[in-house]
C-alpha cells in the first residue's frame, strides 16, 4: 500500500515537471486569444527560447542570463507573429505556422553555426542550469506519515521555474479579470468594433498580449532547456505548445481550467512513463507507442466530445479591418 | 441660396453645437462625402436623412473618429476639432450609437458602458463608481436598465439603451444615432424617442440618421438631406413635408404608395399546417404556425427581426426541414418525413428571394452572369454536356438585366460591384423571369435605394396580377402596409395576429408584433 501511495506520489511529482512548459505556454495563448489572436506558434517559441537559454546559459555561466535572453528571442517572434498579423492582417495561423518552422530551422543551424553540433547545445554544469530548491521543514515534516511524502516529494525540491508556474496563474486571472488591461483585452477578443469606438487601440491591445505571451512563453522554453533538462536538444519541446494549445481550449480560455487541463495532460505523459515495461496480467506488456500515444488519443477524445462546447473568444482568428 | 441662409439664421440666433465646413472623403474611387456643410444648434434633434449609400453614416464616423477626412474643418462648441481616434471626440463630447450596437455580448451592462473610461488599473472601483452614476442617469431620463446582466440576454431595445447610457456616462453632449429604430417594434421606437425628448430638455444635442421620413417628421427640429455624398438641402421641419424631403433625396419626384388594385385571389397554392421549425443552430424557432397563400394575393408576414420569420422563409424555400407539420405546395406535400429540397421546388415552381441578398442571393467575386445563374445552373439552355455555354450565360444575365433595368447593364461585371438596388434587381429578375407559381420573397426593398423600391414594388404587384402567390416577408412595416393583401403578424415563432390589409394599421400591427395585444386595451407599450 505504502508503495503504491509512493508511486502515486512520484508519478504525481512527474506530472508537475511535465506541466510547467505547458502552463507558460497555456497562459502565453491564453492572453494572445483572448485578444483575438490565435497562437498557433507557441510551440516555434518555447522552442526558440529553449534553445537561446540554453546557449546563453552556457556561454554565460548563468541560468538567469539564459532566462532573459530566451524570455528575448521568444518576444522577438511573438512581435514578428503580430507585425504580419496585426500590422498587416496576415493569416494568424499561416503567420504562426512560420513561426513554428521558422524556430525548428533556425536552433538546427544555429547549433551548428555557433557550437557545431547538429541539434544541440553544450551540456549545462552545476549552476549554469535552475537548481532544485529543498523547501523549510521537510526535515520536520518527513516524520508525519503520507503528509511527509507528499511535502517532500511533491511539493519541495523543485526548481524556481516550476514555483513561478504555478503562481503564476492566480496572477492571469486576476490580470484578465480584474484589471483594467483585462477588461480591454476581453473586449477586443470578442469585439474589437466595441474597443475601437470607445477609443482604445486595438493593434495596441493586441500587440500587448502577444508580447506578455512571448514572455510566458520564452519562461516555458528556457525550463525546458535549463531546468528540466540540462541543454537544448533538437525539437525538445515534442508538441508541448500544441498540447498547450489542445488545453487552453480543453479549458475554455479560463485560467485555472486552463491550469487543470494543463495537469490532466502532464499527467497523462507522467503516466505513459511510469506505465512503460509494466506487465499487465493476461494482456502482456503494454506497447510503449501505445502509452505514448495516449495523451494524443485522449485529447482527441476529450476534445471531440467530453467537455461541452468550447466557445472560443468571438473575434479569434479575424484580424481586425476598421470599416463601418 | 436657401439652404445657406437657414442655416445663417440658425447661426446667428444660437449656439452652434456641430459645425463641419467643407467635409471630403474618398473611399478609393467612391466619393463618399462631397464637400458637406452642416451646423447643428445646440439642444435640438436634427435629423439628417438620405438613400444608403448618401454618405449620412461616413459623415458621422468622420464626425466620431473613427474615419478622418480628407479636407475640411470641423468645430465643436466653436472649437476647432480634428480626431483621429474615437477618444478625442469622447472627449470633446460626442457619443454615437451605431446601426450594429458596439457592445461586448458576454459583458455585463456595467462592463461595457465602463470600458475605455475606466479610470483607475483595477476595475472595481470603476464598476462601483460606474454604478451609481448610471442609476442616476437612469433616474434623470428614464433610461432603466439591468446593470448585472449580460449584454446578450438584453432584447434590442435595452441594448439600444446601454448604447445611449454608454454615450452619456461618458459625457456627451451630442447623441448620434444611426438608423436607431431599424430594429425596433413601433412601441420600442415610442419609447425611444420619448427619451430622445427626455435628453432635449437637458440641453443634449441629437443627430438622428434616418431614411424613415415618418420619424423625421415626428420628432426633429431641423433636417438635412443628403445625396450622393452631397448635403443637398437644410430645412426647419415645420416647413418641410415628407413629399419634398423624399424629392430632394432621389433628385427626381417619387411615388411613396404604390397604386395597386384589388386582388383577385383565386385558389391556394400554399397550405402551411402546424409548422414547427429550428434553426440552424438547433433553436425552435417557429410553433404552430398554420396559413395559406393563394394565387393572385399578397401575403406579408410581418414581425419585429429574428422572432421566427427567417427560418419560416427558409423552410418555405426547402432551406430549413421541418420538424412538425405539413406544407402542401402545387400538388407536392413536405413533411418531416418527406422533405423537399430547394431545387426540387424550384423545379416545382417555387421561386425564393432570399432575405440577406449579400450571404444568399449571389456570390459577391461572382460575375453578374454567374450570380444571374445561381440556383438554375442545371437548365439545358445553359448547359452543353459538362460544360456551361458561355454564350447563352452572357445571354441569358442580358436578357434579365434588360428585363428588371439592371445598371450597369454589364454581365461581367463582379456582383459586388453593383449597388444594393442593382443587385437586388437582378436576384428579383432571376427568380422572376422563370415564370413560378409561387413566388417567397424576404425584404425585398432591404438596402435598396428609393428609386429601385418603387421598381421592385411595382414589379411584385405585377406578379400578383398575373395570378402568382406571393408570400412577403419584411420587417419594415410601411411595405407590409403597402404591398399585401393579407398581413400575418409573428411574435416569438407564433402567429400573434392575421388581419386584412384595408383593416390595417400601423399601432394594431406594432401591438400584434410584440405580442401585446389583448382583448382588454392594455396601456400601450405595457408589455415591452
Amino acid at each position: 500500500m505504502s508503495d503504491f501511495f509512493l508511486t502515486a506520489v512520484l508519478t504525481l511529482d512527474a506530472s508537475v515537471r511535465v506541466c510547467v512548459p505547458l502552463i507558460f505556454a497555456a497562459m502565453a495563448g491564453l492572453f494572445a486569444e483572448r485578444s483575438g489572436v490565435v497562437d498557433i506558434g507557441l510551440e516555434g517559441k518555447l522552442l526558440m527560447s529553449a534553445f537561446v537559454a540554453a546557449s546563453a546559459a552556457s556561454v554565460f555561466g548563468s541560468p538567469w542570463l539564459g532566462l532573459i535572453a530566451g524570455m528575448f528571442a521568444s518576444s522577438v517572434l511573438a512581435m514578428i507573429h503580430g507585425f504580419a498579423s496585426i500590422t498587416y492582417k496576415g493569416n494568424q495561423i499561416v503567420s504562426g505556422v512560420a513561426i513554428n518552422i521558422l524556430a525548428s530551422g533556425l536552433t538546427m543551424i544555429l547549433t551548428l553555426a555557433w557550437f557545431k553540433r547538429g541539434g544541440i547545445t553544450p551540456t549545462l554544469q552545476g549552476d549554469e542550469r535552475f537548481l532544485s530548491i529543498t523547501l523549510p521543514g521537510v526535515d520536520f515534516i518527513d516524520h508525519i506519515p503520507f503528509l511527509g511524502v507528499i511535502y517532500r516529494e511533491l511539493i519541495s525540491g523543485h526548481n524556481i521555474l516550476v514555483y513561478l508556474a504555478f503562481a503564476i496563474v492566480p496572477v492571469v486571472w486576476w490580470i484578465v479579470f480584474r484589471t483594467r488591461f483585462g477588461l480591454q483585452l476581453r473586449a477586443v477578443g470578442e469585439n474589437p468594433k466595441a474597443v475601437d469606438t470607445a477609443g482604445l487601440s486595438v493593434e495596441g491591445l493586441r500587440y500587448k498580449a502577444l508580447l506578455i505571451g512571448g514572455i510566458l512563453c520564452g519562461i516555458g522554453g528556457a525550463y525546458l532547456s535549463t531546468a528540466y533538462n540540462a541543454q537544448f536538444t533538437k525539437e525538445m519541446t515534442a508538441g508541448g505548445g500544441f498540447i498547450a494549445l489542445a488545453a487552453l481550449i480543453f479549458g475554455k480560455w479560463h485560467p485555472y481550467r486552463v491550469l487543470a487541463a494543463c495537469f490532466l495532460f502532464a499527467f497523462l505523459q507522467a503516466l505513459a512513463i511510469r506505465l512503460q515495461g509494466v506487465i499487465i496480467p493476461g494482456i502482456g506488456e503494454i506497447p510503449v507507442q501505445l502509452i505514448d500515444a495516449t495523451p494524443y488519443i485522449l485529447t482527441i477524445i476529450l476534445l471531440a466530445g467530453f467537455i461541452g462546447k468550447a466557445v472560443p473568444p468571438k473575434a479569434s482568428a479575424q484580424p481586425y479591418i476598421k470599416e463601418l | 441660396m436657401s439652404e445657406s441662409k437657414i442655416a445663417k439664421k440658425l447661426m446667428s440666433e444660437s449656439k452652434i453645437a456641430i459645425e463641419l465646413i467643407n467635409v471630403d472623403k474618398h473611399f478609393g474611387a467612391v466619393h463618399a462625402n462631397d464637400k458637406v456643410n452642416l451646423s447643428v444648434e445646440s439642444g435640438t434633434i436634427h435629423g439628417i436623412v438620405g438613400e444608403n449609400g448618401a454618405g449620412k453614416s461616413t459623415l458621422m464616423s468622420i464626425l466620431y473618429g473613427f474615419y478622418q477626412a480628407d479636407s475640411g474643418q470641423i468645430k465643436v462648441f466653436d472649437k476647432d476639432f480634428r480626431a483621429t481616434s474615437s477618444r478625442q471626440s469622447i472627449e470633446a463630447g460626442i457619443g454615437m450609437v451605431h446601426q450594429h450596437f458596439m457592445l461586448v455580448d458576454n459583458f455585463t451592462v456595467l462592463e461595457n458602458v465602463i470600458l475605455g473610461s475606466e479610470g483607475g488599473a483595477l476595475i472595481s472601483q470603476s464598476l462601483a463608481k460606474a454604478r451609481i452614476e448610471l442609476t442616476r442617469l437612469a433616474k434623470e431620463y428614464g433610461l432603466e436598465v439591468e446593470l448585472d446582466i449580460a449584454v446578450e440576454e438584453l432584447s434590442v431595445g435595452m441594448q439600444q439603451r446601454v448604447e445611449i447610457l454608454k454615450g452619456l456616462y461618458k459625457g456627451a453632449r451630442v447623441l448620434i444615432l444611426d438608423e436607431p429604430t431599424g430594429v425596433l417594434t413601433p412601441q420600442e421606437s415610442d419609447e425611444l424617442f420619448r427619451i430622445f425628448d427626455a435628453l432635449k430638455k437637458q440641453g443634449v444635442t441629437i443627430i438622428l440618421i434616418t431614411h424613415k421620413l415618418r420619424e423625421i417628421m415626428n420628432i426633429t427640429d431641423h433636417v438635412s438631406v443628403m445625396r450622393a455624398g452631397k448635403m443637398v438641402a437644410h430645412r426647419e421641419t415645420s416647413k418641410t413635408n415628407p413629399e419634398e424631403l423624399a424629392e430632394l433625396m432621389i433628385g427626381r419626384k417619387v411615388l411613396l404608395n404604390i397604386e395597386k388594385s384589388k386582388a383577385k385571389s383565386g385558389k391556394a397554392l400554399l397550405t402551411a399546417k402546424n409548422l414547427e421549425i429550428y434553426n440552424e443552430q438547433g433553436l425552435k424557432r417557429v410553433t404552430e404556425v398554420s396559413f395559406q397563400a393563394h394565387s393572385g394575393e399578397i401575403l406579408g408576414i410581418a414581425g419585429v427581426t429574428g422572432n421566427g420569420q427567417g427560418s419560416l422563409l427558409k423552410a418555405l424555400a426547402g432551406i430549413l426541414p421541418l420538424s412538425k407539420g405539413s406544407i402542401k405546395i402545387m400538388g407536392k406535400t413536405i413533411t418531416p418525413e418527406s422533405h423537399l429540397n430547394p431545387k426540387q421546388l424550384r423545379e416545382l415552381g417555387v421561386a425564393h428571394v432570399p432575405e440577406d441578398r449579400q450571404k444568399m442571393g449571389m456570390i459577391a467575386d461572382f460575375s453578374a452572369s454567374e450570380t444571374a445563374l445561381l440556383g438554375y445552373h442545371n437548365d439545358k439552355e445553359i448547359n452543353q454536356g459538362v460544360w456551361l455555354k458561355r454564350s447563352s450565360v452572357k445571354a441569358n444575365c442580358e436578357s434579365l438585366m434588360q428585363a428588371f433595368d439592371v445598371r450597369p447593364n454589364n454581365p461581367n461585371l463582379m456582383s459586388s460591384n453593383f449597388s444594393g438596388g442593382n443587385q437586388q434587381k437582378l436576384i428579383l429578375a432571376r427568380e422572376f423571369e422563370r415564370d413560378p407559381e409561387v413566388l417567397i420573397i424576404g425584404q425585398p426593398t432591404r438596402g435598396v435605394d428609393i428609386g429601385a423600391i418603387e421598381f421592385i414594388r411595382k414589379r411584385i404587384i405585377e406578379m400578383r396580377d398575373a395570378g402568382k402567390a406571393i408570400i412577403l416577408i419584411s420587417v419594415e412595416l410601411e411595405e407590409i402596409m403597402s404591398l399585401s393583401d393579407r398581413i400575418i403578424v409573428m411574435c416569438d415563432g407564433e402567429i400573434t395576429g392575421t388581419v386584412d390589409a384595408k383593416d390595417a394599421n400601423e399601432a394594431t400591427l406594432g401591438m400584434m408584433m410584440a405580442n401585446a395585444l389583448q382583448p382588454q386595451d392594455e396601456p400601450k407599450g405595457a408589455k415591452l
